[in-house]
């Protein structure tokens, strides 16, 4: 550990909070349909999109019609995604569109892969380069970043109004917040975002792979492509799928240091933000503050964890022979799968940014984490994107975990509970404690199918004995159903023997049963969410009075932290204990 | 219903123009104009012959001769070994050889794996035996870290100063250079951290080994 790496980790949390408030502001207005910086240039275009998509965008929506067109847009979303991936060398596309000439992937890899962009999960089988072609890419993949991102954001947005509707049904219009997510937030920052990444490296090109001849007299084939596009709303809509198949420690991805720092904001300033949101739009910003503290409690606990881990060095290195302390011009620990230019410390709050959102680009190989700095980001997983969590999903998942810790609370002190006014009663605690309820589900049964049967255990490593081989089957399950996409990459369900998919075929157990549990654990517990909202939005509000138990003070957040913990770890310790914490305790290598 | 499904469809149509040809298409031109050589890969010329890309690793070994002259195979890869008159990077498994930069992949190796000390004692032992015999006092303990583990992305382009440190007695020697000469080069080719603070320095391998190619005509 070094002083540099620390300095990192303080300066990183400082940065994101400064810039998280005013974007925060910024949303509120945004999504109050009030006026900003940026609505004269774009009010225009705005309005043009409505009157293409033929719909009156100030016509209200109650939950069930908010539903209804989210999963229309989401089903039509799908189908073309799966058409484009499975067409991607057909007559049509242009030659300059695939350069290499490469093939589809198989129909059942390509239902994985679909069901991971349209769910924001991300999660590849396929790997970037040797899949893909450029028009896939751009035509399918990167359109999916922008819109599974927005979508998850509408539903936040929705059940802030639902939380504080006053008056009817209406949630607001999802064609709305669709759009205006694209255009007001995401765009922006998008644009921007690739332009400061070209110009620290990132490549942008339609060039076909390079081919240079060493000064040592071999032969380098070079991957090229339109990275900077794709890498900048990779990590703002926290998706995660990499352009090329080893993510964002490919240098093309991430050249440096500082791109390494500004993807990590990229990530988490959105879920970070809403937050914020929240709390201006519910007229009470203390109500955000209180729920940034418990995020980011728990998110520090998880980087100093994972950083003391890393620092100390792995097992299999000691028994080499290896000294894991830092040393003059060497910063040491566990450097199997991390790049030299971000270090231990770099890795290590990379990888906490990434799965306590529902990013999952990794800039580090989860794999060849320690035992103790593996379990880490499967703790983060276990929350349930709590802790900032992906863009809207963070918010709409920690959102069901204040009704329920205000319901606790509630039955502690012996009082209806009340949230911002509304009594909280039967029907919303049990959407919610469903909702909550649904993704640990869906993991822990995929993962008890997957290592029980014999189709699941074709798809562990060669390498992946003992508790690593568990290890990689649950964080398979756990990473799909919670929408993330970052893997213990050794787990297989493409088997891939040329570039260009020519001979290759996928694991259909695999495939299938991440497939289904994406979409399963997406689209559930946004229903969910949606009807708590739909409850809540026609409650009448009572005025705070003396026995009304505050969100918004030192004691809630105490007691929000404790209601994370208490549910990730009823859930998920058993599981945990079997894979990385028996690894974490024991120098035995397998 | 029905309308619904009408603006799904036009709007994903509408939508992957947009997103899909239009935001990549204006990004790629400003990208060409504004910053030609980070777009295109930072590509690295010697005499107007392409020799790789500043920021992908590559390998500076040499093909392994029989006695006829030919280029030794094994099981359908080229034989090679490290060639002493360069720094070497880190280690590397991709597939079909070192640094294969068409197929980026991750090592997976395991924490607890017997297959990842087995690899850290091979890496170990090939280290020694390439360095020691130039740096003498030079044990196991000694070794950086990022000598012998495999990056993430089994392309990383930078190695540690300390391992550079180390290298450099061998390349001193190989080309008849003073250590302190080397060493020289190997500061000047150190990066420092990000905005002073973040991430790691490392040395960029190739920049090293070409600045050495321009001091030193490579002798054979």
């Amino acid at each position: 550990m070094t002083f540099a790496g620390w300095a990192t980790i303080v300066l990183f949390a400082v940065i994101l909070t400064a810039l998280a408030l005013p974007l925060g502001g910024y949303m509120a207005k945004v999504y109050s349909a009030q006026r900003v910086f940026l609505s004269p240039i774009l009010a225009g275009p705005e309005r043009l999109l409505y009157r293409v998509f033929r719909v009156d965008e100030r016509q209200g929506q109650d939950w069930k019609a908010y539903a209804k067109s989210l999963l229309v847009f989401s089903l039509a979303g799908w189908l073309l995604l799966y058409l484009i991936l499975r067409t991607q060398n057909a007559f049509f596309v242009p030659h300059g569109l695939n350069p290499l000439g490469y093939h589809s992937a198989p129909w059942n890899v390509t239902f994985n892969t679909v069901s991971s962009f349209v769910t924001n999960t991300n999660w590849q089988y396929y790997s970037g380069e040797t899949t893909m072609s450029y028009f896939s890419q751009m035509l399918g993949l990167t359109v999916q970043n922008w819109l599974s991102a927005s979508v998850a954001v509408a539903v936040a947005v929705a059940l802030i109004r639902g939380i504080m509707g006053r008056s009817g049904k209406s949630l607001g219009n999802f064609w709305q917040d669709l759009v205006r997510t694209i255009l007001y937030v995401l765009a922006p920052i998008s644009v921007l975002g690739a332009l400061v990444l070209v110009s620290q490296g990132v490549i942008q090109n339609f060039s076909t792979y390079l081919s240079a001849h060493t000064i040592t007299g071999l032969s380098q084939t070079i991957a090229m492509g339109p990275v900077a596009s794709q890498e900048v709303i990779k990590e703002l809509g926290t998706n995660g799928g990499g352009f090329f198949n080893v993510n964002s420690a490919h240098p093309f991805e991430n050249p440096t240091a500082f791109t390494n720092l500004f993807e990590m904001l990229l990530v988490l300033i959105i879920p970070a933000a809403l937050v914020f949101t929240y709390g201006r739009m519910t007229g009470n910003r203390r109500q955000g503050y209180a729920i940034y503290s418990a995020m980011m409690a728990l998110f520090l606990v998880a980087v100093v964890v994972a950083y003391v881990a890393e620092a100390h060095g792995s097992p299999a290195q000691h028994a080499a022979g290896l000294h894991t302390h830092a040393i003059s011009g060497s910063g040491g620990g566990n450097m199997e799968g991390k790049e030299q230019r971000f270090g231990i410390a770099g890795s290590a709050l990379f990888d906490v940014v990434t799965t306590v959102t529902s990013c999952g680009a990794v800039n580090s190989a989860i794999e060849s984490f320690t035992g103790i700095g593996g379990a880490v980001p499967m703790a983060n997983l276990s929350a349930s994107e709590t802790i900032f969590g992906g863009v809207g999903t963070g918010l709409y998942s920690i959102l069901l975990y204040v009704l329920l810790a205000v319901f606790i609370g509630g039955l502690m002190v012996g009082r209806t509970p009340e949230w911002l006014g509304k009594k909280l009663e039967a029907r919303e605690i049990k959407l919610a404690g469903l909702g909550i309820l649904v993704t640990p589900l869906a993991a822990l049964f995929a993962t008890a199918l997957a290592t029980a049967s014999h189709g699941g255990r074709a798809s562990i490593s060669e390498l992946g004995k003992g508790p690593q081989g568990f290890s990689e089957s649950f964080y398979a399950y756990l990473s799909q159903a919670n929408n993330n996409g970052s893997a213990f990459a050794g787990y297989t369900g493409f088997v891939q023997p040329n570039a260009g998919n020519v001979g290759s075929h996928g694991v259909t157990f695999a495939d299938l049963l991440g497939g289904g549990v994406m979409l399963f654990a997406r689209f559930a517990p946004i229903l969910f969410a949606l009807a708590v909202a739909g409850a809540l939005a026609g409650k009448r509000v009572t005025p705070a009075g003396l026995g009304t138990m505050r969100t918004d003070n030192p004691t809630f957040v105490v007691l929000l932290i404790a209601v994370i913990i208490l549910v990730g770890a009823l859930t998920f310790f058993p599981a945990l204990l079997l894979g990385p914490v028996v690894q974490g305790l024991t120098g035995h290598l397998y | 219903m029905r309308r619904d499904i009408l603006t799904a469809c036009i709007a994903m149509v509408v939508f992957t123009v947009l997103l899909g040809l239009v935001y990549p298409l204006v990004i790629t031109g400003v990208s060409q104009v504004a910053f030609p050589g980070n777009a295109n890969g930072q590509k690295v010329y010697v005499g107007g012959k392409l020799v790789g890309s500043k920021i992908i690793g590559q390998s500076f070994a040499k093909v392994v001769l029989d006695k006829n002259g030919k280029p030794k195979e094994e099981e359908g890869e080229l034989l090679t070994q490290a060639d002493p008159r360069y720094f070497q990077s880190r280690p590397s498994a991709t597939e079909g050889g070192a640094y294969n930069a068409a197929a980026s992949a991750f090592s997976n190796r395991g924490p607890n794996d017997k297959a990842t000390e087995e690899a850290d004692a091979e890496n170990i032992k090939a280290y020694l035996a390439l360095e020691k015999p130039y740096d003498p006092s030079l044990t196991t303990a000694q070794i950086p870290v990022d000598a012998v583990n495999t990056s993430a992305s089994n392309l990383d382009p930078e190695i540690s100063e300390a391992n550079a440190r180390i290298q450099a007695h061998r390349v001193a020697a190989k080309r008849g250079l003073s250590l302190s000469e080397v060493d020289g080069l190997v500061s000047k080719y150190t990066d420092a951290r990000g905005l002073g603070f973040s991430g790691e320095p490392g040395v960029n391998v190739l920049e090293l080994n070409l600045a050495l190619d321009r001091l030193t005509a490579a002798p054979r």
